[in-house]
């Protein structure tokens, strides 16, 4: 059975032209597709678990949902500050009920974002953030800036189906048409293509914002000749670029909000790209990993007015990032029970954080054995969105897409799961 | 079967010209009936004022753009926190407050229904997303046209039937339920940088001027028969000097309705700005009201500023990114590919400031200015002139020429010689309010027909009850009570349900998602177009087929069809 217009569920770019084949309930055959999406949607029915899973001494026994769900709610409910981490490889109806038992039961909520784009949340609450939706950069940019990202690698079909492969309205040879500018601390496969390829010294960013805008305004005088790395001559001419651009869209990773700086990085190119506003068109985006990372931001903002690390012990909704932070917390070993869900904590979070999650008890509710499964007392596999479950997710320029599904493998969903273990949790906290 | 009794309310009811008259109202099922059994559930209204329940008629609490002015201001997060209590969600925020805290707020104010002033079609899931976490009021989206590339494209070939049927198409597709524009053509050439300044300049690369789709528009509204006019916010949005903008635009809407006006113009105080620049502004509500008092085709709504934090936010971007230049705070704008764009910026509206001083004047004149209620709706474009909860002190306003002479005596000492509001002695009545506030608001939507806005027999039983005596307050004098009394109900009836009482909070409700699904008949189906499928194909980064907003998106769904005649 073929399946089209199907939504891949690995990155913010959420292509929804994917092609799906399936005999039963085995994926054959996967078109448009890149290589990630590809792997993740032909191996849909492997290395799923079986059923729910739960510490036995030193081994795992199967265990039922129902005996599973009972557990989470009994361990959320005995907790006296649970933290519930996660949430961004799922759909934003099982986010959402998350926000919503998080706040029942005065715990904390938190997303991946605290780990990844946290930083420019940060300052985009200080300075805003000029932006707009990919297909307005597939019509319309004829200058593209990849700053602290590798899109070849990380976000395989950004380029051809948003930037610089993708034909638009007002590009009809994209290719030819459009200029790359690659920044990074190393040469990277998408460096390789750039039409201009700035290496900086790492820790280096801020620095070389703060040039560029002063080139920008002209006081080009007050630049040095070299800034981490980079010549003047350099500076002078991406400036140049970027001014002459009818349409400019800068797009940023990790690697520039992870770097040293962090979120004032990410103040300084908010602030250039305002200030390219004044001579030309800019934009910018962050390039969100998770598919969606982004919705669980948009839902617990509509929800909780905060975009991540919500915490709700003293009945109001309470953020401060530092302080309510899933690291922080688990660091501080502040937490007396977790909820995962969704993510993979046991792969990114630092050592101490994890010895942490193997002291309380942690419950994962996720499709496969991960790296955090050894981590936990109880693990609760779900259906997964986009494949065998449908749901909202948010692109990483805001715009919401319904995920399809296109397999029944009699799995349980997020939603499903989760809104069984709140019921759970309004038996006993019924407000 | 549920049945609520409310007695002795002090009633007024303006579509069924009820002003002042204490009777029962009886409710079966949500629905207002006759009378009920005895054993129906009893409210004593005595001497409460009771009128239906409000309706906001352009306000901006859900989407996209909404969200985001949450995202970047934890700020305005930190000024609106409550706990969680009881049925009631803990909730965040002053100026964009989180969903509950909108519903929660305008529920105690007495307000049913709203109307979220601007979705953007591509982004319209988001919206629906937002209303279902709305308990309380039912909702609909005015979805915005104002760069719509197939649009724009089907005017400049003179093809006014294309207009339709993209409109039609587009409304069916994302659930939305009127046609807004936002700086028509002028979100376009935001797209790369630019503005336009006026009705007459051409949108760059379509070949097609503002007055020319607004009038497409407005014809496409009627032959697709919806039940509200065409809403639109005008061209030049904020600057000096563009009255002349605003009544040029105004002297080419026809009369093509006469259920309802032809053209809603909202937040008209932000167009009523005469001067050549900041130091000479000065109101020019006097000739937009006349011009409005002699155009039965065209009802505003005042977009009234008040002093204090808010902040601002339209699809309107290079507005937005003019307005940034002068404050120099923080500044988010997003642009929707072939359809709009959008801007948000916090703004603090001082007293001390002469601009704004001007401002918040001009919105009193214009709804002391404009004869007829009916024409003038009560707003402040929530958040952008100030968030809704300033409605009771604004209804205060209105009804004492004491208050705003207390208050004008606050405001810069130069504003007198910019303004005729000192000069203005009327003083709304309870009725006029009653229109500005829900009846008004309802006949200019066109959803009196499905119960809105009115308290007749068949009606919604949506009802809110004042703590005033009518007759033993005079609201010229005594201003205080008037706010205190709209700021909270004694109760608020929704569907015959009382979700508030004295500021509590009762229930976790669901709303109603009001939209419009026009039908066009056999050969008016755009998305069978080739051109249009191949626009889609080619420039959109959605596919076509993952566009329409799947019908589980909203939880109670109340569809209204019409059909287009061509």
């Amino acid at each position: 059975m073929i399946h089209t217009d199907m939504v891949c569920p690995f990155c913010g770019c959420l292509c929804d032209d994917i092609v799906v084949e399936t005999e039963g309930n085995a994926v054959v055959r996967v078109d448009n597709a890149c290589t990630l999406g590809t792997h993740k949607l032909m191996n849909a029915s492997m290395d799923r678990l079986k059923g729910p899973i739960m510490r036995d001494g030193a081994g795992w026994r199967d265990a039922t949902y129902d005996e599973a769900i009972e557990y989470a709610a009994g361990v959320l409910l005995d907790a006296d500050r649970p933290l519930l981490y996660g949430w961004s490889s799922t759909q934003g109806e099982a986010q959402g009920l998350g926000v919503s038992m998080a706040e029942l039961l005065g715990g904390v909520i938190d997303s991946t974002t605290s780990v990844c784009h946290g930083p420019s949340i940060l300052a985009i609450q200080e300075v805003g953030h000029p932006g707009c939706t990919l297909g307005q950069v597939k019509n319309r940019a004829d200058l593209i800036i990849y700053w602290g990202c590798n899109p070849t690698e990380a976000h395989p079909r950004h380029m051809s189906r948003y930037t610089t492969y993708a034909d638009g309205f007002f590009l009809q040879n994209s290719f030819r048409e459009r200029k790359l500018i690659v920044v990074d601390v190393r040469k990277t496969e998408t460096a390789s293509i750039a039409d201009e390829f700035v290496q900086i010294t790492p820790g280096g960013d801020y620095a070389v914002f703060s040039a560029l805008r002063a080139i920008v305004r002209g006081r080009g005088d007050v630049v040095p000749p070299t800034v981490a790395g980079v010549t003047k001559e350099q500076l002078e001419k991406i400036a140049e670029m970027c001014k002459s651009a009818k349409f400019g869209a800068f797009f940023f990773g990790v690697g520039l909000t992870m770097a040293p700086g962090r979120y004032k990085n990410i103040r300084n190119a908010i602030e250039l790209v305002d200030e390219l506003n004044r001579y030309t068109k800019f934009t910018l985006t962050p390039l969100r990993g998770h598919y969606n990372v982004y919705g669980s931001n948009e839902v617990f903002t509509w929800m909780t007015g905060y975009p991540y690390a919500v915490d709700f012990s003293r009945q109001i909704a309470f953020y401060n990032p530092g302080e309510t932070t899933a690291v922080d917390i688990l660091a501080r070993k502040e937490c007396d029970a977790c909820l995962i869900v969704a993510s993979d904590p046991g792969a990114h979070f630092p050592r101490k954080c994890l010895e942490h999650l193997t002291s309380i008890p942690t419950v994962l509710i996720d499709p496969a054995r991960t790296v955090t499964t050894p981590l936990c007392r109880c693990q609760i596999p779900t259906a997964v969105t986009g494949i065998d479950a449908s749901g909202t997710a948010y692109r990483m320029d805001g715009v919401p897409i319904h995920v399809k599904t296109f397999l029944d493998l009699g799995y349980p969903t997020d939603t499903e799961v989760i809104g069984r273990i709140f019921e759970k949790v309004q038996e006993v906290r019924h407000p | 079967m549920s049945e609520l009794l409310v007695k002795n309310a002090y009633v007024i009811d303006p579509i069924n010209h009820i002003d002042g008259e204490v009777m029962d109202i009886a409710v079966r099922d949500g629905r207002i009936v006759e009378d009920v059994g005895p054993k129906a559930t009893v409210i004593d209204a005595r001497g409460c004022l009771t009128l239906p329940g409000g309706v906001d008629s352009h306000t901006h609490v859900c989407g996209t753009k909404v969200n985001f002015g949450r995202y970047m201001s934890p700020e305005d997060m930190r000024a609106g926190r409550e706990a969680r209590r009881g049925v009631k969600h803990a909730t965040s925020g002053y100026s964009v407050p989180t969903t509950y805290a909108n519903s929660y707020r305008y529920a105690v104010m007495g307000y049913t229904t709203l109307l979220e002033g601007a979705m953007a079609p591509l982004e319209a899931r988001h919206t629906h997303e937002e209303f279902s976490a709305t308990p309380l009021q039912d909702m609909m989206a005015n979805t915005l046209f104002d760069g719509n590339w197939g649009v724009m494209n089907a005017i400049r070939d003179g093809d006014q039937d294309r207009v339709a049927e993209i409109v039609g198409w587009t409304l069916s597709a994302v659930k939305g339920f009127g046609i807004k524009l936002t700086n028509p053509g002028g979100t376009e050439a935001w797209g790369f940088g630019k503005n336009l300044t006026c009705i007459n300049d051409e949108v760059p690369n379509f070949g097609v001027t503002p007055i020319e789709i607004i009038q497409a528009m407005i014809r496409a509204c009627e032959t697709l028969r919806l039940p509200h006019s065409v809403h639109l916010h005008c061209n030049n949005l904020g600057n000096p000097g563009n009255y002349a903008c605003t009544l040029g635009t105004f002297n080419q809407i026809p009369d093509l309705n006469e259920k309802r006006q032809t053209l809603y113009a909202t937040h008209v105080q932000f167009h009523s700005y005469g001067g050549s620049d900041w130091k000479t502004f000065c109101s020019k509500a006097e000739p937009v009201a006349y011009t409005v008092n002699n155009l039965p085709q065209i009802v505003i709504d005042m977009g009234q500023v008040m002093f204090g934090k808010t902040t601002t936010m339209t699809a309107d971007g290079p507005m937005e990114f003019n307005l940034y230049r002068l404050h120099h705070d923080k500044w988010s704008n997003h642009d929707v590919e072939l359809e709009t764009g959008s801007g948000i910026i916090p703004v603090f509206y001082r007293r001390k400031n002469l601009v704004n001083s001007i401002m918040w004047a001009i919105g009193l004149e214009l709804a002391l200015l404009v004869k007829n209620p009916w024409q003038c709706m009560l707003t402040t474009d929530n958040p952008n002139g100030a968030p809704f909860v300033k409605y009771p002190e604004i209804i205060a306003l209105l009804m004492s020429k004491k208050y705003r002479d207390a208050e004008f005596a606050t405001v810069h000492p130069d504003t007198g010689s910019r303004v005729v509001l000192p000069a203005l002695d009327r003083e709304l009545d309870w009725n006029e309010i009653a229109v500005m506030t829900r009846a008004g608001q309802a006949k200019a939507l066109g959803i009196t027909g499905i119960g809105k806005g009115h308290l007749g027999l068949g009606a919604e039983a949506d009802i809110a009850v004042y703590p005033i005596r009518v007759g033993e307050v005079d609201p010229a004098q005594e201003y205080r009570k008037v706010i205190d009394a709209f700021s909270r109900t004694k109760y608020t009836i929704k569907r015959g349900r009382p979700v508030t009482r004295d500021g509590e909070i009762l229930v976790h409700g669901e709303n109603t998602t009001i939209w419009v699904d026009p039908k066009m008949g056999p050969g008016h189906d755009i998305s069978q177009d080739t051109e249009f499928v191949k626009m889609f194909d080619r420039y959109y980064s959605v596919r076509m087929s993952n566009y329409p907003v799947q019908d589980e998106y909203l939880k109670r769904s109340l569809r209204m069809e019409t059909e287009a005649v061509f």
